[in-house]
Order: structure tokens, then C-alpha cells, then sequence
């Protein structure tokens, strides 16, 4: 008899709502899916027919990429939409956006926005599955369960390890669905970042706040180091990035302090030399690159669930 | 939906000796055990592959390599199951080119299963030939796939279901036939 499912959410908008065992699911899933990933033909019928629709208002390489091969591979259909060449510069909304691509059949929505919600919206609007793949300061709940997944097949387990975000807590969606996600499956995560990048109330999350580096990493299990968010003109607080480097900047010299097995986690795209030294990212410590493999298998896990979601989907 | 138990097929003993005569059968059938893999569907065909296996290595000696599939994601019903499967990994660490494949399941019944597994293997790469091992035909077939060895030959009616239990995951070996209630 087949095990019954859990999984009833026709969209995956955010990991504040999943409870820890419809994260586990994922998980489970995403371990299958990358079985999938190493076989000669990485490719499975799963989606085959459905429609998978990527609408980016935000420039991404590795997500969208990461999210059009992971439909790729369960045989889906991808179109991709960037907003800088589409009818949105035509002042169209994002709902009759939504309409829209919706009337051309698609089944999913992947969308990131620049504006925090803006999938919840969305998601109101159309029959189609919407998978938030980034939105505004808000969530970024695929990065979080890729990191989850990532320190999970490293290190055995999440409950009970320590885990410490450092760098830009205020402006970072990876930061907050990470939040979510590690405490809810028993971890004990440490944001630690310069005063003025930590929101205030940060402790309500349940985290430990520091702004001491090597505090941070003394205890970790493994650190996650956000990138330095330049593009968002949110870092005046710093004069310069050479500063940065220097009093946050993870480098060989302050990993000494670390615990032997510790792994280094970074969303990407990387900073060299401003959040983390060359060194350390290209170092045996990194699972950077092992990241962005999982990212594809955790990816084909969020779309096969949603997609199968089972009756009376919410 | 309830089932009811109406009747007991086969005990430990007849699953134990249908077992064994199929493996002589595999044996008797593939003389150069050389290119023999074994592979089982999830969940109860991958018992029943392993348990075939060591039968083989008892009669003939030979270690067989054997593998696991789940065939959740080949799957033709899969928006329309009521309960959707759990997926599975798929665990097939040989090469399965040019080699004889004993797919191994516990009950066949319409036959897509089969046509999952067939397509799925497939996609590994190109063996020698596919047989078809299944320790219970209950009819019904919905394509043209037949058994190459099979235990027990049970006619049924549609409402009804056939439960193969094996120790490894249900404590006891029988198989017994339930009425849907």
C-alpha cells in the first residue's frame, strides 16, 4: 500500500507556513529526485505535458536556471519570462500578468519579485501552482531547503546542530526562510552580522544574535555567509567593502577558531573578498558548488509536490 | 475503504517453496548466469528479488547482483491516484547493458506497473532481454505483458485485492485475498 502523502499545498510561497513535517517531506523527496540527477539519463516522465512557466522580475542566473533544468528533468514544458523584455514594461499588472500566462495552460508560476508578497498575490489569482522563488526582503524558500538539504546529507541531521547566518540578516530573504526552516527542525541558528544589518526584535525568531564573528563561529556546525546585497544600495551603514572584509569577511585565518567538521554555506553569487575570502570559498570546508547541485534535485521535489498536490489543495 | 480477509492463499511454507521453484526455473532458463541481474519493484518486489537471489547463490553458487526500483515517477494515473506515493530512490549500481533482466514484483495485475518498470529500465540502457518474475498473476491484464515465471496463478474479481505480506516488512509470509469493502 503506498504511504499516504501529507503534501495538500498547491503553491510553495513561503517556509513560515510549512510545518516540520511537510518540510521533511520535501526533503525525503529531493533525496529520491537527486538519485534521478546521477542516472544517464537524468530525466523522468513525471511532469511530462505540464506547463512550467519561470517569471522573473528580478535578474537570477543559478535560481532560474536551477528551476527550468529541474522541470526539464521531469519532462515539463518551460517558457521563460524576463520582465525587462516583456509586456510588463507596458505597465501591465502582475495579476493580469499572472491571468495571462495562466490562459496559455501553465501549471506552475515560478516567480520572484522585488516586492515582498507579491507571490501571495498571485497566488490568489490563478488556478496555477506558484512557487515563490524569491520575494523582496520576504522568503526564499527553495535556497532554504536546497541549505537545509545540503547540511542535512553532509552531517546526518538539523535537529540539534548549530548554525550560524552571517552577514546581511536585514535585507536577506535566504536569511529569514532559513530562520524558519532550521528552528522549526530543531536546529539553534546565530545570526551575526555588524548592528545596523540586524533588524531589531531579530530574538522573536528564536535565534541568538551576536555581532562578534568569531562568537559566531566558534560553536557552528556549519556557517551560512549571505552576499553583500550592493546592488540594493542597503549597505551605506559601511563606508567600504574592504572594511566589511575586514571586521566580517570569513577568512582561513578566523575559521581557526571553528570546529574541525564545520561546512561553509553561501547562497551565491559570491563577493570574493568582501563576505568571504577566495580561500575559504573555494576551500575543502566549502559546499558551495554542492549547493547548487542539490539545489536541481530539491527543485524537481518542490514541483512534483506541488503539481500532485492532492484534492481539496490549499 | 476497509478491506475484509476472505481467504489464505499461500503460508510462509508454499511462499518459501513457489520461491524456490521459480529461482530453479530462472536457473534453468539463463544456463550462463554470467549477465543475470535481478531487479525488484518497490516495495514488496525488492524482498521478493532479494530472497530470490540468495536462493540462486544456494543452488548455484553465483552472487547475482540486484537492484531496486520505484517506479512512482513513470507512473500513467499519477494526477489521478487517491493517495499519492511517497517517491522512492531507485537503487541500480550495475551496468544493466547488454544484460539479462529478471524484473521481479509481487502481484501482476494490469500490467502498468510493468510498463513503468519496462520504460524506466529502459532509460538505464539497453539489456539483453527483460523476464518477468511475479510471485502472484491475479488476470486482469489492461496491456499485453505476461509472466515469465510465476508462483501462484489466483483468479479474482476486480473487487477484490491480493496482499502479499513478507517478514521483512510485515512480520509474516502469506498471502491472502481481501474483499474492498
Amino acid at each position: 500500500m503506498p504511504e499516504k502523502l501529507a503534501w495538500k499545498r498547491k503553491d510553495l510561497l513561503g517556509i513560515e507556513e510549512l510545518s516540520k513535517e511537510e518540510i521533511e517531506l520535501i526533503l525525503n523527496t529531493a533525496d529520491s529526485f537527486k538519485e534521478v540527477t546521477t542516472r544517464r539519463i537524468k530525466k523522468v516522465p513525471a511532469l511530462r505535458g505540464k506547463t512550467v512557466v519561470n517569471l522573473f522580475y528580478e535578474p537570477s542566473t543559478r535560481t532560474r536556471t536551477s528551476f527550468e533544468l529541474a522541470a526539464k528533468r521531469l519532462s515539463a514544458d518551460v517558457i521563460n519570462i524576463a520582465v525587462e523584455v516583456s509586456s510588463v514594461k507596458k505597465g501591465e499588472t502582475l495579476i493580469d500578468t499572472g491571468r495571462n500566462i495562466e490562459a496559455l495552460m501553465a501549471d506552475v508560476i515560478i516567480v520572484r519579485h522585488n516586492c515582498s508578497g507579491a507571490p501571495y498575490i498571485l497566488s490568489k489569482s490563478v488556478k496555477a501552482s506558484v512557487v515563490n522563488a524569491g520575494d523582496g526582503w520576504h522568503e526564499h524558500p527553495t535556497q532554504a531547503l536546497l541549505d537545509i538539504f545540503t547540511l542535512k546529507s553532509k552531517l546526518g541531521r538539523i535537529k540539534g546542530l548549530k548554525v550560524s547566518i552571517i552577514g546581511d540578516i536585514a535585507h536577506s530573504r535566504v536569511a529569514r526562510s532559513n530562520i524558519w526552516g532550521l528552528t522549526k527542525l530543531g536546529a539553534q541558528v546565530t545570526v551575526c552580522a555588524p548592528p545596523v544589518l540586524i533588524p531589531p526584535g531579530m530574538e522573536s525568531f528564536g535565534v541568538k544574535v551576536t555581532n562578534d564573528l568569531d562568537e559566531a563561529i566558534r560553536e557552528a556546525d556549519a556557517i551560512n555567509v549571505l552576499r553583500m546585497q550592493f546592488e540594493r544600495d542597503n549597505v551605506s551603514a559601511f563606508p567600504s567593502r574592504m572594511e566589511y572584509f575586514k571586521a566580517y569577511g570569513v577568512t582561513e585565518d578566523r575559521l581557526k577558531g571553528a570546529k574541525k567538521h564545520i561546512l561553509v554555506m553561501h547562497p551565491g553569487p559570491i563577493n570574493r573578498g568582501v563576505e568571504i575570502s577566495a580561500e575559504v570559498a573555494d576551500g575543502p570546508k566549502s559546499v558551495i558548488l554542492e549547493q547548487v547541485t542539490n539545489g536541481i534535485a530539491v527543485r524537481m521535489a518542490v514541483l512534483y509536490l506541488v503539481t500532485h498536490a492532492q484534492g481539496g489543495a490549499i | 475503504m476497509g478491506f475484509t480477509e476472505k481467504a489464505k492463499i499461500m503460508d510462509k511454507e508454499a511462499v518459501e517453496k513457489a520461491l524456490i521453484r521459480m529461482s530453479h526455473e530462472i536457473l534453468e532458463k539463463n544456463k550462463d548466469t554470467d549477465g543475470l541481474v535481478i531487479v525488484g519493484i518497490r516495495n514488496r518486489g525488492e524482498l521478493i528479488a532479494n530472497r530470490m537471489a540468495a536462493n540462486i547463490k544456494e543452488i548455484s553458487g553465483k552472487d547475482i547482483p540486484v537492484g531496486a526500483m520505484d517506479i512512482t515517477l513513470y507512473r500513467d494515473d499519477l494526477t489521478q491516484v487517491a493517495e499519492q506515493p511517497v517517491v522512492k530512490e531507485t537503487v541500480i549500481d550495475f551496468d544493466i547493458n547488454g544484460k539479462m533482466i529478471i524484473l521481479v514484483d509481487d502481484v501482476l495485475f494490469t500490467g502498468r506497473t510493468i510498463r513503468c518498470a519496462l520504460d524506466e529500465l529502459i532509460d538505464f540502457g539497453r539489456p539483453k532481454n527483460i523476464q518477468l518474475a511475479v510471485l502472484i498473476d491475479r488476470g486482469h491484464r489492461e496491456l499485453p505483458i505476461r509472466a515469465d515465471y510465476v508462483g501462484k496463478n489466483v483468479p479474482t474479481s476486480l473487487d477484490e485485492v491480493v496482499e502479499v505480506r513478507l517478514s521483512e516488512a510485515d512480520g509474516t509470509d502469506e498471502v491472502v485475498l481481501c474483499q474492498k469493502n
